[in-house]
């Protein structure tokens, strides 16, 4: 009875008028999806401006500052996180590596989401031999160890940015792919579906009008969350070796650089590492904001404040 | 349930068939072994006789052959760099690293579920406030970074932990607590939004009803059906700690699967590689059949089909 | 806090001054405004209204479900034998829910825990107010004779999900009954049940209030189940109580206007429509069959078996059948959303089956579809010129696209909205108006043919029958003719030219609509007719009970 008079529809409710205003809006409701957008656009501007800023900070090696101490302003700010075991600038170094890290994880889900999502609609929309086989063959590659066939994989055919993403965007292809999938068998089944279907909607229209922006904010919620699972994974190749090679650099690879000298300095591993947790942290707080901003019954928590202290 | 398990079996079967064959055709195209095994200056005929001792002159098909052929006897060759059993080696890492993966797990899963739980229970308070961010962050850290932090906090600079071995409880630790730090995370966020749903179904309403306590209410009532989103988390991550448990044994020099695999890839120690990969799909395959049957236990519903 | 309150004359319960707000968003709704009642000991109170009327929540309010935040209880009493329910301890109240007072709902699965065994569930309630474990067993299995769930030691041990929706009600019965509370409070009791089942479980209802001298309350929107069943009744609006009385009295003499209003609604009063013979043969569908394998070890199930009628051009063809009956898989059929195993539909001569392309096209134009459920209907993210304007986008050619946007407002105003609704998105609406968008889609196309899928069955009774009035209204202009499938029957009595009464995939009976209700010739046919509850007191107190044999096989 209560939900039936919550969901009571305000018949007279104003139209929308201004679409990016009202996610900022709704964004600065959630204070903490406020800083994870901030950070994250702190760290896509450093990926963007960082050589700009830095001059080749980031490359040029300086003896004199080898291991130098972080928050030691004499030798200027691109010295502020410390120098690394060669004397360049681990803030620039950074800002250089989240250029290439950025780069794998937005490329990996990229592949991933378009091949899971256009192999979900088959499975999901048209079922039969072909939806079974595509079923059958992503059960296969989710039995298998992702990590170790990763490094088998990268090992074999030598660890290229490029042999990176596509090992990483197949092992992610199942998630996509199961989620439309179910998605897509569950809204085709609704009716306003049905009533298009019997019109005579075709195929096209039917997936791309009525199903598609139905399941889109599910898919951009898992991606977001995707996204920062894609860097640890990246981070833990690179960390192994297996990742990116030199002169090419990740986070990732700059923790595994800076573990021989944990005990003397370490900020060199610590730096890296914080950037990581700080990126998929932000990443994983804009996916919850996303999953309740997208969700029509719980998007009222973020739209205006509430008249009385419920 | 008999029905579903040979089923199954007969899919993991295939599946394991196909990643085996990978794995040794991939193993050849890394070179011949024979190059990181004898000196560089060996002579041709060292080479040749290396190669023909391991099999290694023969075209890959028959290699493979042969290779199937002691796949069926459970023999998966000897180990170049240790001149034993592959199999042996493997089965001996094994145990250290699934255990490893249950006591994280284990461990994890305990307190996630009785954090997840009671946040649920009154939403936005404090408490749960508090657990959703540590949560949220909990499975935000890459986790060499914590080991590495771990380290440099626990064993370098307070010296209550070692740094590596096996041999005491003290040398546990660290690893465990690094593996269950992310599968915490996540079990606590999806233990709560589990629970919080399974909170407002009709028939808690109908518990409430008949007079419940709040505690039969969470712990009875709610806390069975909300068990199941969280088993399939839990057993994703337990799964990838079978599988990603290199980066931890690494860096505290567990003698655990992740580390012989990795080892053995530096080492072109093909026997090893395609043992290791086997047998750990086996036990992810097995942990899968764990799953299914905790699903089949916690919801009769499932039983049924 | 007063207690020892004196309680009006031979009451056990009484509320008096209830007020509850619910808080969402930035708006407050006051779902519940100062409403008083009381009821006696072993009487049946009936209280009556649509949604968004306040109904359940004072009944909610007694038992302590409302959830707080969002609702709120901000005035008012509510006392159990004079002592004050909103005022004592939690503890003290506990000891009193499930025990005193004691409650069932509509959807029993949804109510019934899916991961514990029946027998454990009624158990449970008599563990919880402190019997022992072996009584409490042994006293569910009697309970569950009691409520006729035969074979009851050995159903004890099976989960909810393994009986049917009478049984599962017969299930909540037993729990709720278990410790004989002196109120039973039944929120829409048999609203998703079939009309049989539905007869059964208030005929089960009012003899264990009988044996048990319990009272009870039974919240419905539903005027056949009040008369059928009630003592006295309260009719809510908008959250307050708007008529009290006698429950034959109020039939009779109703005072407030929405009261009038409401019987005024109640489908089944109008004449019969005369019997016309009409000649032009629409839709033919000839010895339809359809059987699907649930599993490798049930027998098959017959959707459809040898079923055949004829749609005339200008008639309402009513379809009647409760669930399992075949009218959805005939519906689907019709729509070419499946394919029959056998026999054969034509439209105005052609095989539906063997159509292709623009022939296709043709029909998807001529036949046209109302769902049910009007919010799953529409598609959320469009709005309702693009919902009503998407046949043409589909069927280029039959309006060019600069005439969409007058076409769409004629539409809206012909089913009695604005034009200016079109800029509005599908929540904005009400289900009523809901359904009206849905019927004006319908008619973009200017179809021969409107197939109404329980079009009005999620509706609330007057808006059900301002909905029927529009379809009759566009049938009269537009010479429609609809298919209107049914599981309430008097609805079809007043609607329809002709009847087909289905059951188990199989067409029992058909004929015109006069001739089924007034001389049925099947049995099913009559219980039915019998099962449907008669809005009207006067009638069911007079009428001797039929189909008493059916009992207890829902």
């Amino acid at each position: 009875m209560a939900h039936q008079i919550l969901s009571t529809p305000l018949a007279d409710a104003p139209m929308p008028e201004n679409r990016f205003k009202i996610i900022l809006g709704m964004l600065w409701r959630d204070k903490f999806a406020f800083t994870a957008t901030i950070i994250l656009l702190v760290t896509i501007l450093s990926a963007i401006l960082g050589p700009w800023l830095f001059g080749d900070a980031a490359i040029v090696m300086n003896l004199r500052a080898r291991n130098a101490p972080p928050f030691d302003l004499s030798r200027g700010f691109a010295f502020i996180l410390g120098g690394d075991s060669l004397g360049r600038s681990i803030l620039a170094r950074i800002a250089l590596a989240s250029q290439t890290t950025m780069l794998i994880a937005a490329a990996t889900v990229f592949c991933s989401l378009v091949a899971g999502t256009v192999l979900g609609l088959v499975a999901g929309y048209r079922g039969g031999l072909l939806g079974e086989a595509i079923m059958r063959v992503t059960d296969i590659i989710m039995s298998f160890p992702s990590l170790l066939m990763a490094l088998v994989i990268l090992y074999v055919f030598s660890p290229a940015i490029s042999n990176v993403i596509i090992v990483l965007a197949i092992t992610r292809i199942p998630l996509y792919l199961r989620t439309t999938r179910a998605e897509v068998m569950e809204v085709r089944t609704r009716m306003f579906v049905v009533a298009a279907e019997v019109t005579g909607a075709s195929t096209f229209r039917l997936v791309f009008k009525h199903i598609l922006p139905i399941i889109a904010p599910t898919l951009l919620t898992i991606m977001t969350l995707d996204f920062a699972f894609v860097m640890l994974a990246e981070a833990s190749l690179s960390f192994l070796g297996l990742g990116v090679q030199a002169p090419d650099v990740t986070w990732g690879a700059m923790v595994a650089e800076g573990r021989a000298y944990l005990s003397k300095a370490w900020w060199l591993s610590f730096w890296p590492g914080l950037a990581i947790a700080l990126v998929t942290m932000s990443l994983n707080l804009l996916s919850n904001w996303l999953r309740i901003a997208t969700d029509p019954l719980q998007r009222w928590r973020l739209e205006k404040p509430e008249t009385q202290n419920v | 349930m008999g029905s579903y398990l040979s089923k199954r079996a007969v899919w993991s079967g295939i599946s394991l068939f196909l990643l085996v064959v990978m794995v040794f055709f991939m193993a050849r195209l890394t070179g011949s072994p024979a190059d990181l095994y004898l000196p560089i200056d060996a002579p041709n005929s060292m080479r040749e006789e290396f190669a023909r001792l391991h099999g290694f002159d023969q075209p890959v098909l028959v290699q493979f052959f042969t290779f199937l052929r002691g796949l069926v006897m459970l023999d998966f060759g000897e180990s170049l760099r240790q001149n034993r059993p592959a199999l042996a080696l493997v089965l001996e890492a094994m145990p250290t690293t699934l255990l490893l993966a249950f006591y994280s797990i284990a461990i994890a899963l305990i307190v996630a579920v009785v954090t997840g739980a009671l946040a649920a229970w009154r939403p936005n308070s404090i408490f749960d406030r508090i657990a959703t961010l540590l949560s949220l962050i909990g499975a935000s850290l890459p986790n060499f970074w914590i080991a590495i932090v771990g380290v440099l906090v626990f064993a370098v600079g307070l010296e209550w932990l070692p740094t590596s071995g096996t041999g005491s409880v003290a040398q546990w630790i660290l690893p465990v607590a690094v593996l269950a730090i992310r599968p915490c995370g996540l079990i606590v966020q999806i233990a709560r939004s589990s629970m919080i749903s399974v909170l407002s179904a009709a028939y808690v309403k109908t518990a409430r009803a008949k007079g419940a306590k709040s505690r039969r209410i969470i712990f009875v009532h709610a806390l069975r059906n909300a068990m199941l989103p969280v088993i399939t988390v839990a057993g994703d991550q337990a799964a990838g700690i079978i599988n990603g448990a290199v980066i931890v044994e690494t860096i505290f020099g567990f003698p655990g699967i992740g580390k012989l695999m990795i080892d053995s890839i530096t080492y072109r120690d093909f026997a090893v590689i395609q043992a290791g990969v086997m047998v750990t799909a086996i036990a992810i395959f097995m942990l899968n059949v764990v799953i299914d049957i905790a699903y089949a236990i916690l919801d009769p519903r499932i039983r049924m089909n | 806090m007063s207690d020892n309150k004196i309680m009006p004359d031979g009451a056990i319960l009484d509320v008096a001054n209830l007020s509850v707000e619910f808080h969402a968003r930035n708006t407050v709704t006051k779902a519940v405004r100062d409403v008083s009642w009381s009821i006696r000991s072993g009487e049946t109170l009936a209280i009556l209204g649509e949604s968004g009327s306040g109904k359940s929540v004072s009944a909610s309010a007694v038992m302590g479900l409302i959830d707080s935040p969002p609702g709120f209880v901000t005035g008012g009493t509510i006392h159990y034998r004079s002592r004050d329910l909103l005022g004592m301890a939690a503890e003290e109240r506990r000891a009193i829910s499930g025990k005193k007072i004691a409650m069932i709902f509509q959807d029993p699965l949804s109510h019934l825990n899916p991961v514990y065994p029946i027998g454990w569930q009624i158990a449970e309630v008599m563990r919880i107010h402190g019997m022992e474990a072996g009584d409490a067993r042994r006293r569910a299995l009697d309970l569950l004779e009691r409520v006729g769930i035969p074979n009851a030691a050995a159903r004890a041990g099976s989960y909810p999900h393994e009986f049917s929706g009478g049984q599962r009600q017969r299930v909540m019965i037993a729990m709720a009954i278990a410790l004989k509370p002196d109120l039973l409070i039944a929120d829409e009791p048999t609203t998703a049940l079939d009309v049989t089942v539905q007869a059964q479980i208030l005929r089960l209802l009012r003899q264990l209030q009988k044996e048990e001298s319990m009272a009870l309350l039974l919240i419905t929107h539903d005027l056949g189940v009040v008369a059928e069943i009630a003592d006295r009744m309260i009719v809510m609006k908008d959250g307050e109580v708007v008529e009290t009385g006698d429950v034959a009295e109020v039939y009779r003499n109703p005072r407030h206007a929405y009261t009038r209003q409401l019987l005024a609604a109640v489908p089944g009063q109008e004449p019969f429509r005369p019997e016309v013979e009409r000649s032009e043969v629409l839709i033919k569908a000839t010895a339809l069959k359809k059987t699907y394998l649930l599993s490798s070890n049930a027998p098959p199930l017959n959707a459809m078996d040898n079923v055949s009628f004829e749609l005339r051009k200008g008639e309402t063809l009513g379809i009647v059948g409760e669930s399992g009956s075949g009218k959805t898989t005939l519906a689907k059929t019709l729509l070419r959303l499946n394919i029959p195993d056998s026999g054969s539909v034509t439209y105005r001569g052609k095989d539906i089956f063997s159509l292709k392309g623009d022939d296709l096209f043709d029909y998807r134009r001529r036949l046209q579809v109302v769902f049910q459920d009007p919010t799953a209907s529409l598609n959320p993210r469009m709005s309702i010129f693009d919902i009503i304007s998407e046949p043409w986008a589909i069927h280029k050619g039959v309006k060019p696209k600069q005439e969409w946007a007058a076409a769409v407002r004629d539409l809206l105003t012909q089913v009695g909205l604005k034009p200016e609704h079109a800029k509005r998105y599908p929540h904005q609406f009400s289900g009523g108006q809901r359904q009206r968008i849905a019927i004006a889609r319908a008619l973009a196309l200017k179809p021969e043919v409107i197939l109404c899928d329980e079009a009005v069955s999620a509706l609330d009774v007057s808006v059900q029958a301002q909905v029927i009035a529009l379809l009759k209204d566009l049938q009269e202009k537009l010479g429609l003719s609809y298919i209107f499938i049914a599981h309430d029957l008097p609805l079809v009595r007043d609607f329809a030219d002709r009847v087909i009464v289905m059951r188990k995939g199989q067409i029992v009976e058909q004929g015109f609509t006069s001739a089924i209700f007034t001389a049925p010739a099947d049995p099913y046919t009559r219980e039915l007719i019998a099962a449907s509850p008669e809005p009207d007191p006067a009638v069911h107190r007079s009428r001797t009970q039929p189909a008493a044999n059916m009992e207890a096989h829902a």
